[in-house]
């Protein structure tokens, strides 16, 4: 059978991302370019400037995308591009350029929510088997997807408020680690131990709903109160106490949905996968508690945003022959 | 030469097919609608229109601010791209320049094209017609209508205030200007693409990869830092390949 090749944008936040998927599966070229120097400037992500550089970089990292992949226009079977959730400005660049390819070169355009392409990362590493239950966790996502098959998407649990990541951010910045702060917390945790013991919100609930607004509160009070009495605090502890908090909520609902909801896979996804507590303590409980499933996580550098994933997305969407008109419009506030 | 004009840098959208100095087909919409949802369709119905294939072309002009930042970025992104992946040249106009074009040749009059960029600042560029055609005077600008309205009466010379904007400053411009202040008709406040092709017909091609919108302002956290960090350099250095 013939080779379906992809050329897949992603702009849904602060990376210009071009790639060249093919048969959803097979990355060709997959080119990031990070704006994340210029938003750390001003302590995280400014929409305006995000669309001021995406507009600068899009052409040169589509061009490098198809250079890298070897192939030409004539070779693509469709253009596929993220047409939300994100920031719209930023949105928009991609949505633009991909349907200004798809009008010159006569190709199928496909729009891609981008936190199916953040699940679909995982097919360009593994092979996703269904049902499965998904945990995508990023800095403007919390959700537990259940997916019965390639096109199925059920939130069955989210955040009530803050997206993990966007807490591990505002702790950041708390103590004072450079934007994003997630990395770093990641870091400092695993040098230090859990004395704190932060609030593990709704964890003995009846759903699968998270919320990170009082384990962000209970952090930045425990901060403000020792800085008033002048007593040193363990930066290190503090942020092995709240890595714990977050870990222990996301894996232990984690773990009951897949349960209850009897999955083949439990597959990780978004921009806090790659943080290695996260990782560790998902493998530890899927090894103990239910080693039948099968765990799936994806290579650090497709945790990011990348249009790999959105190429690999996409794919199914072809398949499907689920396409875009000229019309599409970037949509900030897409749900699965 | 077969050029596709395109601008959204306001709330007007024209685009237009023209052949050298020939207009096949120009579509002007002056609705408040969506230009990410309304450009490309239009693009598509008028190379139907026209009979024309996308690699048909020679060259895209685009409007390239200032303006509105998304409507501007809307249009560069569109014409960027299919320049970069036709590999057909790409031509940038001043938002002002496209406007300016829409005026009269009166002898030793200016032509000034305004959009209103709010608290009581202006847009806008001076030009004037010579052997050239339509031709800036001096760099278009971000400015308060007052100091600008002072400046054009010291030129002591008939000026054609051009833009749909013109309304909002009218009075003060007739104050301060008299019988200086010269309004056109209602049809030449709207940008034409097909104008705008005729003004890039002879200018140079761009550098598609390098080529971006013309804000003619920072971006408001941009002019912060900058304040607050004068040593530091404006551009560079805050893209990096992962």
């Amino acid at each position: 059978m013939k080779k379906k090749r992809i050329l897949a944008i992603e702009t849904s936040c602060d990376e210009t991302s071009a790639a060249v998927i093919e048969d959803g599966k097979v990355i060709l070229s997959n080119i990031v370019a990070s704006q994340i120097k210029s938003h750390q400037r001003f302590g995280g992500v400014v929409p305006e400037i995000a669309s001021r550089h995406h507009v600068e970089q899009i052409t040169l990292i589509i061009e490098e995308a198809m250079t890298e992949a070897g192939i030409e226009y004539t070779e693509l079977d469709a253009v596929a591009v993220t047409e939300g959730p994100g920031l719209v400005g930023a949105l928009l660049i991609g949505v633009n350029a991909a349907k200004a390819i798809a009008f010159a070169h006569s190709l199928p355009l496909i729009a891609v929510n981008h936190i199916k392409g953040h699940i679909f990362a995982n097919q360009l590493s593994d092979d996703m088997t269904f049902p499965l239950l998904s945990l995508v966790v990023s800095g403007g996502h919390t959700e537990l997807i259940y997916m019965s098959s390639p096109d199925s998407f059920e939130i069955i649990g989210e955040t009530r408020d803050d997206a993990a990541g966007e807490a591990y951010d505002k702790i950041g910045r708390v103590i004072g680690v450079p934007y994003p702060g997630g990395k770093h917390i990641d870091e400092m945790a695993h040098r230090g131990n859990d004395t704190y013991h932060f609030p593990r919100a709704m964890m003995t609930e009846d759903n699968y709903d998270f919320s990170f607004s009082g384990l962000k509160s209970s952090f930045i009070n425990t901060v403000h109160n020792a800085r008033q009495k002048g007593e040193e605090l363990n930066t290190i502890d503090l942020a092995a106490s709240f890595q714990a908090a977050v870990t222990d909520v996301l894996v232990d609902k984690t773990i009951r949905a897949a349960r209850e909801k009897q999955v083949q896979q439990l597959v990780l996804a978004g921009g806090v996968a790659a943080n290695k507590g996260l990782r560790q303590a998902l493998t530890e409980a899927v090894t103990n508690e239910m080693p039948d499933v099968e765990l799936l996580i994806p290579p650090l550098n497709l945790c990011g945003d990348n249009a790999a994933m959105i190429g690999a997305a996409a794919f199914v969407q072809l398949e499907n022959e689920e396409f875009a008109d000229y019309t599409l419009n970037g949509k900030p506030g897409l749900s699965v | 030469m077969k050029i596709l004009g395109i601008d959204t840098s306001n709330q007007v959208m024209s685009v237009a097919l023209v052949e050298d100095s020939t207009l096949l087909v120009e579509k002007t919409v002056n609705i408040k609608r969506n230009h990410s949802v309304q450009l490309m369709p239009a693009v598509e119905a008028l190379f139907k229109e026209a009979g024309w294939q996308p690699n048909d072309l020679d060259r895209i002009a685009v409007a390239k601010g200032p303006g509105s930042y998304t409507g501007v970025r809307i249009g560069v992104t569109i014409a960027k791209t299919l320049a970069f992946s036709l590999k057909v040249e790409l031509v940038g106009v001043s938002s002002l320049h496209v406007l300016a074009g829409n005026g009269e040749q009166i002898p030793n009059s200016y032509i000034v094209p305004l959009f209103d960029a709010r608290r009581n600042n202006l847009y806008t560029g001076l030009y004037r017609y010579d052997e050239n055609g339509c031709v800036p005077v001096e760099k278009d600008t971000h400015i308060s209508a007052d100091i600008w309205t002072d400046y054009l009466k010291s030129l002591n010379a008939p000026i054609q205030f051009i833009g749909s904007d013109v309304q909002k400053y009218a009075d003060l411009l007739k104050t301060k200007l008299g019988s200086k202040f010269i309004i056109l008709p209602m049809s030449r406040h709207y940008p034409r693409a097909s104008v705008l092709a005729d003004i890039a017909r002879t200018k140079e091609p761009e550098a598609v990869h390098l080529f971006e919108p013309d804000y003619l302002k920072l971006a408001e956290a941009e002019q912060n830092w900058m304040e607050a960090h004068p040593d530091q350099s404006q551009g560079g250095g805050w893209i990096e390949k992962l």
